[in-house]
Parts: structure tokens; C-alpha cells; sequence
């Protein structure tokens, strides 16, 4: 029998079945709908549906001036605002030629990086939750709260921050804050060998994630496959380090590879990125100077004609933001998100076929993808 | 037969079937606040005080509810199967001991019985996932027949073992050997792993929860159903736990005894003789009492263990657990007590 839809033909004999995962299905994460065919419980086709949270955000972009494009930019990754903010402001500011404080710039480093943690806490909360243990969702979303309390303290939001501004950030911290940041890191540093209890010496865990969803490295490249996923299949490539980016460099951080290609190597690597992105505020914390935290800028941002791609390591992977401007309006002429996720789940049916239904879930689980980054 | 006793043979499994029932609800209450506990929640706490009548307002919730019949589906098996699945889970407690004087159905063998009418629940899944014609609960359906029939064996063999030592198919005898000699866990601390683990595959419990894993097959066989037939299904289910528990505590731990047990009946004879019922009532009231009390800490055991801290098993690995790891082991277990027990007697 044939079936029709979406613009997909495909093909279902006797003994096969066609499953709609989706778009309201538990482990679908947002509105992402994946169309299985399966043997019993053997996964022989993927066809992942997407654009049910479609907004079209690079098209109202065009209508918004430069400015105005920053809150736009919080509700692509709502995970990752702050990354999403950051990548854009570099844009704007290189294309516009801007030098930004260097306590603007720690500043940043140091939101980006919680809000990293934050992320990947949230990963391990619903990867936890589709291997079937409810517990760790709970024990993750707690975690992701005291991150959240800081960003909130700093950017007075708890999700969609709009705390970075073009040459700078919104608003200083107070002095007491940095204190009640070391302390939440802390009694996370505490609470991340509580996880490697419940997680990674748990024979369960280890069974269900082991060898699931082999991503090779030559795949992952050829794919464009980045972020933990990438790493995870023993890569070393990570823009903080390939490209650096505003006070990277002066930073000592890992980048953490991990060589089992698999979903248990992607749980791994988030897992130990909390850890360096935890190590990266603290030293941000130390070398953090006094001074501005806005550079003089225009009131009225009318970039030059030109063109500029700048790119961030978003908790997702690589953050690309193409901007052409044409010289005489204060709104972009065109812009253009690379997003990671969008990459990732494209990349998602070709190393999955062969699974069984309920590794399938894990599997997708592990590639970790936000769907307003995919259809913005 | 006089009418007195035809009344009798009516109302005591009615009075079976309203202990049940009413189990069945404070055990959800209780999974829900033991679970919320686990996971830094409050659970259910507005209706009644600690929520406890939150089970009697959701029951009363899926009554009104609209009895929805999906349109493809099988109409005959589709109403047939809650109801199958219901007294399939209802039925092996007539061979049940609930005290030393009480047993519904007295026969020799029992546990044959019981362990027959316990096997029929999967006919009930099976035509629940069949009935729906539906792709979830297919899978669900699938799924749970091939755990029901990977897990009753190292089941039924844990027990035989219990059978070979105490001599005797009556779990009465098996609860009075333990009374005279020593609980069975220490004689069979290996029987009772493998029982715990299949008992736990048997109720589809955490980590064996495959049948209706939320995060792949949204709620497994149970998918389709609503109001009252998805409440019958539900409550075969809890069902299944209390018998799981139940057979648990009378093969392993003691059933009805505990130290001081002695003490205690005299105890529960001299309050009996005031009150006027006669011995063996207020002794069998006494048992019963201690056997539901153990019943429900092994529950709340199984909550806290598995609910709270696992991850759900891999479906691959399902099978292979218990064809090639529990059923040799319950085996060998089968062949050590043979001897032994041969050795003794």
C-alpha cells in the first residue's frame, strides 16, 4: 500500500507499519513529528515532519529595526536565549565595527555559560525522563531553577532574556552577585556526583544508552553535525576554541570529546560541558574588570553596506547569523539563522535505521533538539 | 445447603471484591504520594486530608466520563476486554489463604489454580490491544504478551522450589512450615530474587513497564480506552500487584506470622471472647491484619526501589534477561532444593 503525505510517497508492505510519532506525542520534544516505518518493532524508515512552530522569524526580521530584532532572536532556541543573543550581537557589532568593554564581554561569557548549564541540565531532565525515570526530570528541573534564579537576577527574566545589547549588555550586576554565584556552582558541583550516582553507575542506564544510534565521525562531518553531538563522536570541534570569539580566548577551558559515538558518549559530554562550563564562570568570575559595560554606539544602528557571518557555540551546537545590510535602512536587508538543531535532526534518520521503537526514543532523546530553533 | 449457607458463598467474595476495590484506591493514593515524595513534589493533598480521598474523586471522574468507542475498533472484544481483564485479575484470590481458616476455595492444590487464573490476564491485554485496532496499543499488546510469557516461567519455577521443600501445593501448609521452621527467604534467598524480579515483570512495574511505556507508545494498550472500561483496566492491573505481593509475603515472608505471633492470638482470642466471636474469627481476623500490614510495606518496597530510582529496561534485553539469565538460575535453584531437600528428609 501507498501512502501519501507532506509531499512524501512511501511505500508499506503487509508485515510493516506505519507510525506517526507526533506531533503531540511525549518524547517528541516541542512539535516535532516523526513518521516511522517499522518491521514489529525494527525502525526501517525515519522521516522526520517538521514546521508546526514556524513563525517566520528571518522574514519579520526584515521588518524589525536592529534593536528591536533582539527579543526575536530569545524565542528561537528558548533554551539558549542568551546564545542566540550573543551570536547576533557579534554580527551586528562586526558588521557595524564596534569594540565592546571587556566587562561587557565577561559579562556575556559568564550568562552564556550559565545559561549553557542550564540547557544541558534541562537535557539530562527529559533524557532521563524518556529512558522512563520521572525522578530525574524532577532532579534536573531543580537544578536548572538556581541557574535560573542567577540569570534572572542578572537579565530580570527567567527564560527569554533580551539581556544582550549591541556594544554591551543591558545592565551591570551587583558586586554581591558574583558571591551567590560561586555558591550556586557549588552546591551544583555537589549535586553533579548525585547524578553520576543515579545516571552513570546505574547498569540500567548504561544498558539502555550503550551503542544506540552510532554516529561515525566521517558522517557527522559530512551530515553537519556539530555541538556535543559532534564531539561526541570523538571530534574536536568546538567555535569557542576553532573561532573564538569575545574573551574565549583568555579563558583555560577542555574541550571534552568523547570517542563512543553513541548515546551514552552524548549524555557524556553534556555531562562533563556543565563541569567546564562551570570551570569557564569561575574564571570569568576571577578575571572579570571594572569599567563600561556599553561601548558607544549609535542611537539609530544603520550598519554600513555589507555583509557578515559570525557564529557562537550555542548548549546546540554551531549558532550561525548571516546579516546583509544595505547601507541605508536601520533594518537588515536580509538575515539568516544557522541553527544547529536543525542540522542535527536532519542528520538524525540517517544513523538511526535499524533500531528497535524504544531505542529510537532514546536515541532522538540524545540529539537533544529544540524545535523553535528548527521551524523559528 | 442451607440458605445460610448459600448467603455465606455470595458474600464473602462480594466482601473479597470490596477489600480489593477499596485496596486498589488507597494504593494509588499511596504510589502517587510516595512517588511525589521521591521526586520532591507534595502529590495529591486538596481533597480530604493528605489527599487521601483523591482516588475516590477520580474514580468518581471516570464514571461520568463519556465511553468513547473509536470507530475501527473491534466493538465485541473491544467491551469484553476490561471486563476479561478485570476478573482475570480478580479471580486467583479465591485460592488466596487470607488467614489459617480462610480460604475461598479450599483445594489441595491451589497454587496450580492460582497461578493458572493469574496466566489469564494476558488474554485480557491481549484483546484489549487486539480490540482497539490501533497501532500503539498494538505494539503495547505485543509487547506484553511476549513479557508475560518470558516471566511466568522462572515464576512458576521460584515456586516450585518453595513446593519441593515444604512439601505441599496448599499455600496454607507453606505459611505453616514457615510458622513452624524458619521464613522462606533464608532458605531461599535466590527463589525469592527471581520471584521479586518476575513478580515485577508479571504487574508490567517499573523497570518492566514496557507494555505501556509513555515516552515510546503513549500508554500502551490502555491507549483507547476511557471512563469506566480504562478505570476496570486499571484496577486489574493494581490487582495484579496486590496478588504479586501477596504471594510474596505468603511463599517468602511468613505470611501471617511474625514473631510473638503466639502472644498476639491469645491476645486477639481474650478481645475476641469479650466481643463474643469465636476463636477461630478473631484469630483469622488477627492474620488477616498482619498479612495486609506486610502486604503493604512489600508494596511500598516495590514503589520506593524500582518507581523512584529506575530507568525502564531495554526491550531487547527483556527476553534475555529472563530466558538466559532468570530461568537457568531458577533451575539450578529447583535442582539445589531437590537435594537438599532429599538430603533432609
Amino acid at each position: 500500500m501507498k501512502y501519501k503525505f507532506e509531499g512524501y510517497e512511501i511505500e508499506v508492505r503487509d508485515n510493516e507499519l506505519l507510525l506517526n510519532l507526533g506531533p503531540q506525542h511525549p518524547s517528541t520534544h516541542g512539535l516535532c513529528r516523526l513518521v516511522v516505518k517499522l518491521e514489529g518493532e525494527k525502525v526501517k524508515e525515519i522521516i522526520p515532519i517538521i514546521g508546526y512552530l514556524h513563525r517566520g522569524v528571518e522574514k519579520i526580521c526584515e521588518n524589525r529595526t536592529y534593536l528591536q530584532i533582539i527579543p526575536i532572536t530569545d524565542r528561537m532556541d528558548y533554551l539558549s536565549a542568551m546564545n542566540n543573543n550573543f551570536a547576533y550581537v557579534t554580527a551586528v557589532e562586526e558588521l557595524l565595527g564596534v569594540k565592546v568593554p571587556e566587562r561587557a564581554e565577561y559579562l556575556r561569557v559568564i550568562a552564556a555559560e550559565l545559561n549553557r548549564i542550564a540547557s544541558h541540565l534541562l537535557f539530562i531532565a527529559t533524557f532521563g525522563m524518556d529512558i522512563g525515570s520521572f525522578s530525574a526530570f524532577m532532579y534536573g528541573f531543580r537544578d536548572r531553577e538556581m541557574i535560573l534564579d542567577l540569570l534572572e537576577e542578572m537579565s530580570g527574566a527567567r527564560m527569554l532574556y533580551s539581556y544582550m545589547r549591541i556594544g554591551g549588555v543591558k545592565r551591570d550586576v551587583k558586586k554581591e552577585f558574583f558571591d551567590r554565584c560561586i555558591k550556586v556552582l557549588d552546591k551544583l558541583e555537589e549535586r553533579l556526583k548525585d547524578y553520576e550516582r543515579f545516571f552513570l553507575e546505574n547498569e540500567l542506564f548504561i544498558n539502555r544508552t550503550k551503542g544506540i544510534g552510532i554516529l561515525k565521525p566521517e558522517d557527522a562531518i559530512k551530515l553537519g553535525v556539530t555541538g556535543p553531538n559532534l564531539r561526541a563522536s570523538g571530534v574536536k570541534y568546538d567555535i569557542r576554541r576553532v573561532d573564538p570569539y569575545s574573551v574565549y580566548e583568555s579563558i583555560d577551558f577542555e574541550v571534552i570529546t568523547d570517542s563512543g559515538c553513541d548515546s551514552y558518549a552524548r549524555f557524556m559530554v553534556r555531562f562533563k560541558e556543565i563541569k567546564e562550563s562551570i570551570k569557564i564562570v569561575r574564571q570569568a568570575i576571577k578575571q572579570i574588570p571594572e569599567g563600561d559595560i556599553m561601548a558607544r554606539v549609535p542611537k539609530v544602528i544603520r550598519p554600513p553596506e555589507g555583509e557578515v557571518y559570525s557564529r557562537v557555540e550555542s548548549p546546540r551546537g554551531e549558532l550561525g547569523v548571516y546579516i546583509y545590510s544595505d547601507g541605508k535602512s536601520d533594518k537588515p536587508y536580509r538575515i539568516k539563522f544557522r541553527v544547529p538543531s536543525f542540522a542535527n535532526l536532519s542528520a538524525f534518520p540517517h544513523f538511526n535505521k535499524g533500531l528497535l521503537l524504544a531505542d529510537l526514543i532514546v536515541s532522538f532523546a540524545s540529539i537533544d533538539i529544540v524545535l523553535g530553533d528548527i521551524d523559528r | 445447603m442451607t440458605l445460610m449457607e448459600i448467603l455465606i458463598l455470595i458474600i464473602l467474595p462480594v466482601l473479597i471484591l470490596i477489600f480489593l476495590s477499596l485496596d486498589v484506591l488507597f494504593l494509588t493514593w499511596l504510589e502517587r504520594k510516595v512517588i511525589a515524595r521521591i521526586q520532591l513534589r507534595y502529590g495529591p493533598n486538596r481533597t480530604g486530608p493528605f489527599g487521601i480521598l483523591q482516588p475516590l474523586a477520580d474514580a468518581l471522574k471516570l464514571i461520568q466520563k463519556e465511553d468513547i468507542i473509536p470507530r475501527d475498533a473491534d466493538r465485541t472484544i473491544f467491551n469484553l476486554a476490561p471486563i476479561v481483564s478485570f476478573v482475570a485479575a480478580a479471580l486467583p484470590f479465591m485460592f488466596v489463604p487470607f488467614s489459617e481458616y480462610f480460604q475461598l476455595a479450599l483445594i489441595d492444590n491451589a497454587i496450580i489454580f492460582l497461578l493458572a487464573t493469574s496466566a489469564l490476564s494476558a488474554i485480557g491485554i491481549l484483546l484489549a490491544a487486539w480490540g482497539s485496532n490501533s497501532k500503539y496499543p498494538l505494539l503495547g499488546g505485543m509487547r506484553a504478551i511476549a513479557q508475560v510469557l518470558s516471566y511466568e516461567i522462572p515464576l512458576v519455577l521460584a515456586i516450585l522450589s518453595v513446593i519441593i521443600l515444604v512439601g505441599s501445593f496448599s499455600l496454607i501448609d507453606i505459611v505453616k512450615y514457615q510458622e513452624e521452621n524458619i521464613w522462606l527467604i533464608f532458605l531461599q534467598p535466590l527463589g525469592f530474587l527471581i520471584f521479586f524480579i518476575s513478580g515485577l515483570a508479571e504487574a508490567s512495574r517499573v523497570p518492566f513497564d514496557l507494555p505501556e511505556s509513555e515516552s515510546e507508545l503513549v500508554a500502551g494498550f490502555h491507549t483507547e480506552y476511557s471512563g469506566m472500561k480504562f478505570a476496570l483496566l486499571l484496577f486489574a492491573e493494581y490487582i495484579h500487584l496486590i496478588l504479586i505481593s501477596m504471594l510474596m509475603t505468603l511463599l517468602y515472608l511468613g505470611g501471617w506470622d511474625i514473631p510473638g505471633l503466639y502472644y498476639l492470638e491469645s491476645v486477639a482470642k481474650s478481645i475476641g471472647y469479650t466481643l463474643g466471636l469465636s476463636e477461630k474469627l478473631s484469630i483469622g481476623l488477627l492474620h488477616f491484619l498482619i498479612l495486609i500490614i506486610k502486604v503493604h510495606i512489600v508494596i511500598f518496597l516495590i514503589l520506593w526501589i524500582t518507581r523512584g530510582t529506575l530507568f525502564r529496561i531495554r526491550v531487547y534485553s527483556l527476553p534475555v534477561l529472563s530466558w538466559k539469565g532468570l530461568i537457568p538460575l531458577a533451575m539450578l535453584n529447583v535442582i539445589i532444593t531437590s537435594i537438599l531437600a532429599g538430603g533432609l528428609g
